[in-house]
């Protein structure tokens, strides 16, 4: 048996687990080792079974949530998870250019997600479906991305959703930016008691992945938030790869002890567990609005699918850690949650259900007749004001279009 | 075209002062946090007593407070990234790197964040960011002295700017925090204490994309920026005791690239050099000098030089800059052209 050692530094002359086409035995060891629940320290309110389990610590932040509020979060999800295996569908039907799946990670971007007031910021990086559907953007405008039409044109002041970053933890940087502004603008730390927050106070949440902590990116991120106090929340999302990397190849030790070497405070959360997400994020983000933060928050959780639709993760992992994974549902939990509390009956999720179909045909048509963006889209919004240089070449390249357009004409 | 950097003037006081082109530059950032409380300058050693490392922001942090100018940690990614996001939150941050060799470390941050944000949200993202960094530390070699403006310049989205004298810096620094796009805004550390001048004391600004010419002549045209500027001053001089009567033609900002004033002057001369401390190769003068005779081809009456430093790393350089271009090459350049 192999030290853990030798886990992240294999044998000279062995294959990098990052591109073995077969997974080594130190990958198949560091997969299951991913699996284990994460012992005391994980923070989780909703067992896999469905069992509620009392936190001292964070019932606090969810005792508005009956079996109502739980339907809600249930549907959240069960649409969410709807989308994403329509995006699969339609990048597979030559549709889309790529999709990036969120299969599995529904409890950690809606709990989370869900958490966040209206004037809250949040920074993604380009998984984050769910949190986008939270935040209230249509998930047309996702689907554009990956169709090629848009870059992330929603509202981001209106959405409080920053557009996808694909540059790996470059956000986290910029989020923090962020939340120093909110800090500076007075919007931190204006209740009269630590129990409450004022309605002016303010924080931010960015997303990242567990491949995103090795970026110098994070840790600067980390590092100025720290000694500027900014009410940050750094939100990753432990889904226990990096494409082929396991998160083994990323740390030695469980990434949210690591906001202890930056002088805050970092909670591992069960990323499946979307009331135990909420909780957690409720709490951090409480934090932050007092003028505590910034709040490293570890999701530990299972990218269930490929990492985009290029990716084939049969290569570089067993299935059996799915088999494992699948166990741990995130939607399955809730649903046994509410069955068995007699929260919802049949009818329920067959409405939820039947609403998912509804919304896939939807977002589907849509998709499949979404507009080509107009030529011209190409050379605007480089600058504020208009440059000559750009308009010439928008104006040479329209005349060039229209050029084609006569051709047909007499053709 | 304008002939003088004070008759592009928009707002302008009567009063002036003494200044060298470190003291203008510090003018323009005092205005600004004077004027624009969203107005805030990030960077390593800025606060006091440092000042900076050319002193530009000296009293600054004492006068404004460590919030508003704060000495960060030395992490250049973090300085645009978190500059980036102030600007989000509705700031207008100012961010120094030390020295321009450096924006490799945060480059990723300019290229694909910065300059392409108002882009990739279809205009819903603006980033007022300005980008200061300095060029010309002559004696610290191959990390310390590169003028990389054609990395940017090559990157839509964002602005460069590159003065030569103390008046045109504080204009255009000014004009720089005012802008709504994210610019870079060049310091050559020769000229922050060697130039001085009479500046205004009071709001001034030069718009960005304006060329200048700094001397009219009737022979030939030296297209130039910044430090090389002086250069090409001096050459003329020499060359007018000769009887050659050269143009000296400043950009001052090198996105947007002020092609119309380029283009009047070769088309009056018919004759150009590109003159730059940047590479040659592949430098902002390849594609000055590609344009001038894809529009002037039948009018040129010799073809366009390029002169600016060689295909290496920055060599050490303490007794002097050889590996840039000097006065007697372009001399020799102007003289071998007068030859056509
Ligand atoms: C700076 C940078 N390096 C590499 C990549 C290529 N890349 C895209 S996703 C990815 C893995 C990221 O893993 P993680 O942070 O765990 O996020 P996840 O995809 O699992 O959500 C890599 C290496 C990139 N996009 N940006
Ligand atoms: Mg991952």
């Amino acid at each position: 048996m192999s030290s853990p050692e030798t886990w992240t530094h294999p044998e000279p002359g062995a294959v990098p687990a990052a591109t073995a086409a077969q997974p080594t035995p130190e990958q198949v060891i560091a997969g299951l080792r991913a699996t284990t629940e994460g012992g005391i320290e994980l923070t989780q309110l909703l067992t896999p079974e469905g069992e509620r389990v009392a936190s001292p610590i964070f019932d606090g932040f969810v005792s508005d949530i009956g079996a109502e509020q739980l339907r809600g979060l249930y549907r959240d999800m069960v649409l969410v998870r709807r989308a994403d295996r329509e995006g699969n569908a339609l990048q597979r039907q030559g549709q889309l250019g790529i999709w990036v799946p969120l299969l599995g990670q529904e409890a950690a971007q809606i709990g989370s997600g869900r958490a966040l007031r209206p004037t809250d910021m949040a920074f993604p990086s380009y998984r984050e479906h769910g949190v986008a559907w939270a935040r209230g953007v249509d998930l047309k405008d996702i689907f554009g991305i990956f169709r090629c039409t848009d870059q992330g044109s929603w509202d981001f002041q209106g959405s409080r959703l920053h557009p996808y970053t694909i540059v790996i933890g470059n956000q986290v940087v910029n989020a923090v930016g962020y939340a120093m502004g909110q800090k500076f603008d007075g919007k931190v730390g204006n209740a009269s008691h630590e129990d409450t927050a004022a309605d002016s106070d303010e924080a931010t949440i960015t997303y990242f992945g567990d491949g995103a902590t090795s970026q110098g990116d994070v840790h600067e991120g980390f590092v100025w938030s720290s000694v500027y106090d900014a009410p940050v929340v750094f939100f990753c999302q432990n889904n226990q790869w990096a494409i082929s990397e396991p998160t083994e190849r990323q740390s030695r030790l469980p990434l949210y002890q690591r906001a202890r070497g930056y002088g805050f405070p970092g909670v591992r959360v069960d990323g499946n567990d979307v009331l135990a997400c909420l909780a957690v994020t409720r709490w951090a983000l409480h934090t932050c609005r007092n003028g505590n933060g910034p709040v490293l928050i570890e999701a530990f959780t299972y990218r269930m699918d490929a990492h985009t639709t290029s990716d084939d993760p049969t290569r570089y992992r067993l299935s059996e850690e799915l088999e494992v994974w699948r166990l741990k549902d995130p939607i399955e939990r809730v649903r046994a949650h509410l069955t068995r509390t007699e929260g919802a009956d049949q009818e329920f999720f067959d409405a939820v259900d039947a609403e998912a179909d509804e919304f896939a045909v939807e977002l589907r048509d849509y998709c499949v007749n979404m507009p080509d963006p107009p030529p011209e889209r190409i050379f605007s919004n480089v600058y504020a004001e208009p440059s000559p240089a750009l308009d010439a070449q928008r104006d040479s390249y329209l005349s060039y279009l229209a050029g084609f357009e006569s051709t047909a004409g007499e053709g | 075209m304008t002939t003088t950097a004070e008759s592009t003037t928009t707002t302008s006081q009567d009063e002036t002062t003494r200044m060298t082109m470190a003291v203008a530059m510090n003018s323009a950032l005092d205005l600004a946090l004077d004027g624009d409380e969203k107005v805030i300058l990030l960077g390593e050693d800025i606060a006091d007593p440092a000042g900076g490392v050319l002193k530009v922001t000296r009293g600054l942090s004492s006068k404004y407070g460590t919030g508003r100018v704060r000495a960060t940690p030395i992490s250049e990614t973090a300085i645009i990234g978190t500059a980036i996001g102030a600007a989000l939150a509705g700031y207008r941050p100012v961010a120094e790197i030390m020295f321009m060799d450096f924006m490799g470390v945060c480059l990723d941050q300019i290229t694909n964040h910065a300059a392409k944000l108002r882009y990739m949200s279809g205009g819903h993202s603006t980033i007022p960011i300005t980008i200061r960094t300095t060029v010309g530390e002559q004696r610290f070699g191959a990390q310390h002295s590169q003028s990389l403006e054609a990395w940017f310049m090559h990157t839509p989205g964002i602005k460069v700017v590159m003065p030569s004298t103390a008046i045109e810096a504080k204009g255009l620094l000014a004009s720089c925090v005012a802008d709504d796009d994210p610019c870079l805004f060049i310091e050559n550390v020769r000229l922050a204490f060697s130039q001085k001048q009479e500046v205004p004391v009071g709001d001034y600004r030069i718009p960005l994309g304006e060329a200048d010419v700094k001397r009219p002549g009737a022979d030939l045209s030296v297209i130039t920026y910044g430090p090389a500027v002086h250069t090409a001053l001096a050459t003329a001089e020499t060359l007018a005791d000769e009887g050659i009567d050269l143009e000296v033609v400043d950009l001052r900002t090198l996105i947007p690239l002020d092609m119309a004033s380029v283009m009047d002057s070769v088309a009056k001369t018919r004759k150009a050099i590109v003159l730059h401390d940047a590479t040659t190769f592949c430098g902002p003068g390849a594609e000055i000098a590609a344009r001038i005779t894809e529009e002037l081809f039948g009018k040129l009456d010799a073809p366009v030089k390029r002169l600016g430093a060689g295909y290496h790393p920055a060599p050490y350089a303490p007794s002097g800059l050889s590996y840039l271009p000097t006065s007697d090459e372009l001399a020799d350049t102007a003289r071998e052209l007068l030859g056509y």
